[in-house]
Parts: structure tokens; sequence; C-alpha cells
């Protein structure tokens, strides 16, 4: 159904007429898109303003953890590109077995978004990384968009962007969604990841275990022999030498390498205002 | 000592986790690890559960859920 | 299958033997270290803010030993008030309006094309007046109610108010976060049903589903506003009149909660027994509320969804009325029949047929419920009223009152029982099939319907006999 068509030369040549930013808001489509993105990051981190202000739709949003109860796609025009974005259920971690966290985990590791923006609460940042660094072990190509950042000046917290991005790897961009700060820079370094623009160069964690590190590097080895495009082979084997049901599956049926379609995903419901 | 035995306002360092499981995840998860700093905020009204800050985030925990983290009080 | 993955998988399982067990403790160690390291190079705070230290103080002030539960019923009963004294002029300026301009107007039209009276009747006398009706007296309440309530839950405050309540919840056997879609289910049933997916063990969340009723949805708010000001707070001297409604109706809401934690704890001792589910609530910082944004978006939101529940269920429940009241078997029409049918039961249950036969009307939309009262107990009446089917222009509450009182025969057991039901009676249609499409189960669907209809027919029984016996009524 869709093609994932990402040419650099494509896009090498729109280089003038990329000067303002063309922002569409669709709503939800049914149709084509050129780039899949993927909405992760804790509960309650300002997700969903972020998604209405991208998409146009206007889910009501709460300050309490669990409001996004489903799945939600919207869709969003870009310089002409249309991008489709779905909203994945809040989560503190990819690493346990609560249904939420599978259809997280699932989407990114397996649905192979273009680009993952993960949203973290400028004023709790610390434990929100630890999202932020699991998925950044799944993909490299992922966004941090810094969100709730006039709640960190109102704590007084100064937050060094720059040093947070090199140390991620990643763009990190600061804003404040419901004030509408940051909104255009986040599109533009979404783009800029989708078109492959950006040298992805994620943060790696480090074990200081040094047979747990081993094992992995050994385990990873192998899958990439076997399954040529996995991206994340080290997060596979440590998802193995945990003993992870679902993606022994997906390892015995050879289901890592596939690209699955966003639809493919049964329970992806479109949220109607309210 | 455990942690629900931290007074409000106290701060300790958490030594080692009881639970098991499904349990024990969702604390590590949150970040409340061995060497972790741990705040008691504030108890509600009926005493249980209490508000706890772990690595600049409030949860608030049940005694049963406090009973299983082993700390050491800081002074 | 390639025989690659099975090596694969066996070289995994051996190194797993090798590596040990804890690994999710390990992995996540070893990213917080990381995380650790990174917010230590990119954050830095001024440890004497004061933004923190005034935000601590009100927590800790709200979930205090002394101040926590009466500040939440302070702060309810705040908005109650705030509802029922603001919507008052504005909803006799919308019946006004359409009840009165309007309504003249669409007569004065009709007659001028020479319509026939049954569809005159139907689409003026039953349909708009309705919706009519549902407009004037709903919409301003819920103007002013889902505002309030909203910048209550921007603000972050709903999770104190589940980190007060918690204790009460988990000793009667239910999860943590069912304060939280309770919470949800003041606003509407349906999304607070669908709201219980934030708990994840199927036993609990069952049970939050089927208590969620309990929870006085929007379309209720305004019959109890309204019976409330009419006979609870009408016996009060008129200054502190509103307030007296307000607590009524507070009063209520809290029977709602006492009797969500009864149920609760009644299933999760039979019906629905098992083990508490793992626990974690989160309380986010507080975010001061974007007032206007919230207002315009809340306005528009919700009380335009309110607006056209009513207008899709009113209307074709106008039309019903009407017709049920026009349509004559013998010598009464339908609806007389109904109700003198079900008057006796209705007693029985310290209501009477009327009520009986507009809940029964209403089971599309809770909203709907007092206007329909008002066209039967004005059909039944016959006096001299106008035409039958139709209801006159109503300004102010007192109007009301003498026409349930006087023409009615309500009493003030009436009023109170009304309000019982209205809080214990089955779930909207809305919300039934909701409940449907989420558990997908016919027995528990059912179960969610008929229980607070049973529970509501035992306690208006118990009141009415209670109040019988002791010659208070």
């Amino acid at each position: 159904m869709t093609t994932q068509a990402k040419t650099i030369s494509e896009c090498g040549s729109c280089a003038t007429s990329c000067n303002t930013a063309h922002l569409t808001k669709l709503g939800i489509k049914t149709g084509g898109w050129d780039y899949v993105v993927a909405l992760a990051g804790n509960p309650n981190t300002g997700k969903s303003t972020i998604f209405n202000r991208l998409t146009g739709l206007h889910q009501h949003v709460g300050n309490w953890a669990g409001k996004t109860v489903t799945r939600a796609e919207g869709a969003f025009t870009l310089n002409e590109k249309k991008y489709k974005l779905v909203d994945l259920p809040g989560t503190y971690s990819l690493l346990s077995t609560s249904v939420d966290e599978e259809i997280a985990r699932d989407f990114v590791l397996f649905g192979k978004p273009d680009v993952t923006i993960v949203v973290a609460d400028a004023t709790r940042l610390e434990r929100n990384l630890n999202l932020v660094l699991q998925i950044l072990e799944i993909t490299d190509r992922a966004v941090v968009a810094l969100n709730l950042i006039d709640e960190a000046r109102r704590a007084n917290l100064t937050i060094d962007e720059r040093a947070l991005a090199r140390d991620l790897g990643v763009p990190v961009v600061p804003m404040s969604a419901r004030r509408g700060e940051g909104v255009t820079e986040l599109l533009n370094a979404v783009e800029s990841v989708a078109e492959g623009k950006f040298p992805a160069r994620a943060h790696r964690i480090k074990y200081a275990d040094e047979k747990l590190e081993k094992a992995i590097e050994t385990l990873a080895a192998e899958l990439r022999a076997e399954f040529a495009d996995l991206p994340n082979a080290r997060w596979v084997a440590l998802r193995l030498l945990e003993g992870d049901e679902s993606i022994i599956k997906a390892v015995r049926l050879n289901q890592l390498g596939t690209v699955k379609e966003a639809g493919i995903f049964p329970s992806l419901v479109q949220i109607e205002a309210n | 000592m455990t942690l629900n035995k931290l007074k409000p306002g106290q701060i300790g360092t958490v030594k080692e986790l009881y639970s098991k499981d499904s349990e024990r995840r969702r604390m590590v998860d949150l970040g409340i690890l061995p060497g972790t700093r741990i705040e008691n905020v504030m108890p509600s009204p009926l005493g249980d559960p209490i508000a706890y800050r772990v690595r600049s985030a409030v949860v608030a925990l049940r005694s049963e859920q406090a009973e299983l983290i082993e700390i050491e009080e800081n002074i | 299958m390639p025989s690659n993955a099975e090596t694969i998988l066996e070289t995994a399982a051996r190194l797993r033997r090798d590596v040990g067990g804890n690994l999710h403790d390990r992995l996540t160690e070893a990213i917080y270290a990381d995380a650790g390291k990174i917010v230590a190079r990119a954050v830095s705070s001024d440890e004497k803010s004061n933004n923190r230290n005034l935000e601590q103080t009100f927590d800790r002030l709200v979930t205090s030993r002394w101040f926590g539960f009466p500040l939440m019923i302070l702060l309810l009963t705040g908005v109650f008030w705030l509802t029922i004294a603001g919507a008052n002029i504005p909803s006799a300026m919308l019946g006004d309006l359409l009840q009165g301009t309007v309504y003249n107007w669409l007569h004065t039209f009709a007659a001028a094309l020479n319509a026939p009276w049954w569809l005159k009747g139907l689409l003026i006398d039953g349909v708009y007046l309705a919706t009519a009706w549902v407009i004037a007296v709903m919409l301003p309440p819920m103007a002013i109610f889902f505002p309030l309530f909203t910048l209550l839950e921007d603000l972050g405050y709903l999770p104190r108010v589940a980190f007060n309540l918690d204790r009460l919840f988990k000793r009667a056997g239910a999860h943590g976060k069912q304060a939280l879609t309770m919470m949800m289910g003041y606003g509407c049933n349906a999304a607070g049903v669908v709201s219980t997916r934030i708990i994840d063990s199927p036993r609990e969340r069952l049970i939050a589903i089927i208590t969620n009723n309990f929870a006085i949805c929007n379309g209720r708010w305004g019959t109890l506003i309204l019976i409330g000001a009419i006979f609870i707070g009408s016996t009060a001297p008129p200054a502190l009149a509103s307030f007296i409604a307000a607590t009524s109706v507070v009063a209520i809401a809290i029977l709602g909660v006492i009797f969500t934690l009864l149920v609760s704890a009644f299933l999760s001792k039979t019906w629905l027994k098992g083990e508490a589910s793992s626990f974690s609530l989160e309380l986010p910082p507080y975010r001061p509320p974007q007032i206007w944004q919230t207002l315009y978006k809340s306005i528009i939101d919700r009380t335009l969804i309110v607006l056209k529940r009513a207008v899709w269920m009113a209307a074709p429940a106008g039309a019903v009325i009407w017709l049920m009241s026009n349509i004559f078997i013998g010598e009464t029409s339908i609806a007389t029949h109904l109700i003198t049918f079900l008057n006796p039961f209705g007693l029985l249950l310290g209501l009477n047929g009327v009520i009986l036969v507009a809940y029964i009307v209403a089971i599309p939309a809770n909203e709907i419920v007092v206007p329909t009262i008002l066209m039967l107990t004005l059909n039944m009446a016959k006096s001299g009223l106008a035409q039958t089917g139709v209801m006159l222009e109503f300004d102010d509450n007192a109007q009301i009152q003498q026409i349930l009182t006087g023409v009615g025969g309500w009493t003030i057991l009436t009023g109170i029982n009304l309000m019982l039901f209205s809080l214990l009676h089955n779930p909207c249609s809305t919300t039934i099939w909701t409940i449907w499409r989420e558990t997908k189960s016919l027995k528990w669907t059912t179960i969610a319907t008929i229980l607070p209809v049973i529970l509501g027919i035992i306690v208006c029984f118990l009141t009415a006999t209670i109040a019988r016996l002791s010659g208070l009524i």
C-alpha cells in the first residue's frame, strides 16, 4: 500500500523551495504517505498536545497520566511530503510486559517508522531518559522533543540542549507545545531525520559487566549475519538474553526484518474530537 | 530499614528491593534501584499511599509496596 | 524456517544461562547510570526556586490529614455553587428566547403556511420544544461546569484526588486508578468507561466499568441541580438557597462515591474475586492552566458535543412524547395509559408513573428527563393549560416547582427520590453500547446495565417506606 519513498536526490532538488516551512494540517488521511512518524514518551509529557499541534486534531488533553488510552493516527504535510503520525501509548519503559509497552515497542521495532519522536518532560528529565535511551537502542532515527520547557524555566531549571544532543546523538528540540513554541523547529528536525540529512549516531548503552557485554556482542553478530537489514541487533540480542517470548517468536518465524504497515496493527483507533 | 518507615521530609538511599516479578519491574522502571536517592514528600490524608520523589519525579506508593524496599536513611 | 534462526536461539539460551538472571535490573541500572550522567552534564537548577516551594506547600495542604478531605469537598461544592448560581440568568434568557420568541414565531410561520394541526404539533410542540427546553436549561450549567472541571484537570489536581481516595479504593479491592476513571465519569460515563483502559487487569477493569455509572455524568447534573434547587434549595432562606442546593447535589455525589466503593467491594469479594495488581500513581507537577485557551476549547469541545447529543436525542424524544400524548386508545392517550399503569409501582418507590415513563423515554440521554417529566405532567393535567403535549414558557424554578407540586402532586420525598434514582439508574444507551464495545461480553454488559437499576429500586423503596412509616410524609 505505501511507499516509503525517501530519496536524497528528490530533496536535493527542492532546496530552493524549502525556504519557508509549509505546513498543512490534514486531519486523518487514509491514503498514501511519504514518511511514518511515531510519537512516543512517558505518560503526561504533553505528547497529545504535540500530536494535536502537528495534526490539527482536537483530542482533549488533561494533566494526568494515562490519558491517551488508544493509539491515534493523524497526518500532516511538510514541504509537499506527507507524514503519517502515530501516537503511541505513554510508557515508562519498553522492557516490561504490559500491553501498552508491547504496543509501543512493537511499533518502533517492527513498524520501523522513519522517525520516532520521543517526548520528554523537561522538568522530569532523568526519569524520562529511561525511555529515550531505550528507544535510541532500537532506532537511530529519532528526535527528542524536550517539552514543557516553559515549566522548566518556571522551576528555575536550565537545560543545555546542545549538551543533551551531543550526549544522545540525535536532535533535541526544546519546546512548549501548549504555547506553540518550538513546533517549527520540531518539524524541521523531523524532516531532516526523515530525509536522512542528520548523521545518526545515537547513544549506545554500555554495560559495565564484561560478561554481559560480550554475550550481547556475540548474539548481535550472529543476528546481523542472519538478518541483514537489522538496525538494532544489540537490542534484539538483549531481549533474547532476557528470554522475551515475543522476540524469540519473531526470530523463529523470521519476522524481524519485516516492515509492517501501521494499518496492520489491529487496535489503531482514530480518536474523534472527544 | 524499609521505605515505609521513612518520615515525611526525610531522604534515604535505596539498598535493596525485595519485590519480585511485575511489581519489581515496575519499581525498577521508575528508577527505584540500589543507590537511588528517594525522598518522602508527603503522605495522603488517610496515611496511605505516600508520595515519594525519585529521579526528579513524584510517585505514590502504597505501604505494602514500600515495605519491600530496603533503604538507608541519609543523615 | 531457516535453521540459522534456531541456532541463534540456542546460542541465546546458552548465553542466557551464563549471564545469569535479573537482567532487567542490570539493564535498567545501566540505563539510569547513563541518564544520571547525561542529566548532570545538561541540567542545572537553582535550588532556591520559590515556585517549587509554593507548589509543594500547596500540595502538602491538599493532601494533609486535616485539610485534605475538607478542601476537596469544598472545592467540589464551590464548582457546583458557581454552576448553579451562574446558570440561572442565562437559562432564563435562553428560555425567553427559544420557548417564547422563537416558538411563537414558528407557530406564526406554520399558520401562514396553513400547516395541519398534527404537523405543527409534532414538529413545533414536540420536536422543537423538547430541543429548545434542553438547550435553555442544560447549556448554561454545562458551559460553566465543564470549563471549571477542565481547569482542575489541566492544573493537575485530579491525581491528588486519586491520591487522597486510594486507601478507600484499596480497601474496596479496587485498583488505585479507578479513582481516575471515576473522575472521568463525572464528565461522561461513556468516556469514563473507555478510560478504564488504563487499568491493565481485566478483573479490576470490569469493576471500574460497572461502578462508573455511580459517577454522575454531565447529563444528570442538570437534573440534580434543578431538582436540588427546586425542592431542597427552596426550603432554605433565599440568601442561602443556592448554597443549600449545591450542598444537596454534593451530598448525592458523595453518595455516589460511597456506592462506588461499596459495589466495588461487593464485586471484588464475590463475582470478581482475585489478586490486587501492582499499583503506581504519578503525581505530575502542577501546571498553571492556560485559562483562555482552556475556556475556549472546553466550551467548544465539550458543550457543543453535549448540545449535539441533546438535539439528536431530545428531538426524537420530543416527537415520541407528543405522539404518546396525542394518540388515543379509547378515551385516553397512550401516555396516560402508560403513566396510569406504572403509577402504583412508581408510588411504591416514592416516585410516580410520570417519572417512570420519563425515565424510559430518557434512556438515550439523561438530559431530557426533567423536560419530559414536565411535558407529561402538563398533559396529565389538561386543565386549561393550552393544548396537550405542549409546554408553557418557564422563566424560573418557582414556576417549575408550581407545576410539579401543584399539578403533579410531588412532595419533597418525590424530589429526593428522583435525585436518588438519578444517581442509581441504568446507564444511558451510549454508555451501554460503549460497555459492550469495551468488554465484548453480553453477560457483563447486562450486569452493568441492570445492577444500578436494581439498586435504585431498592434504595428508593427503602427511603419511601421509611419516610412514610415515620410519618414524615
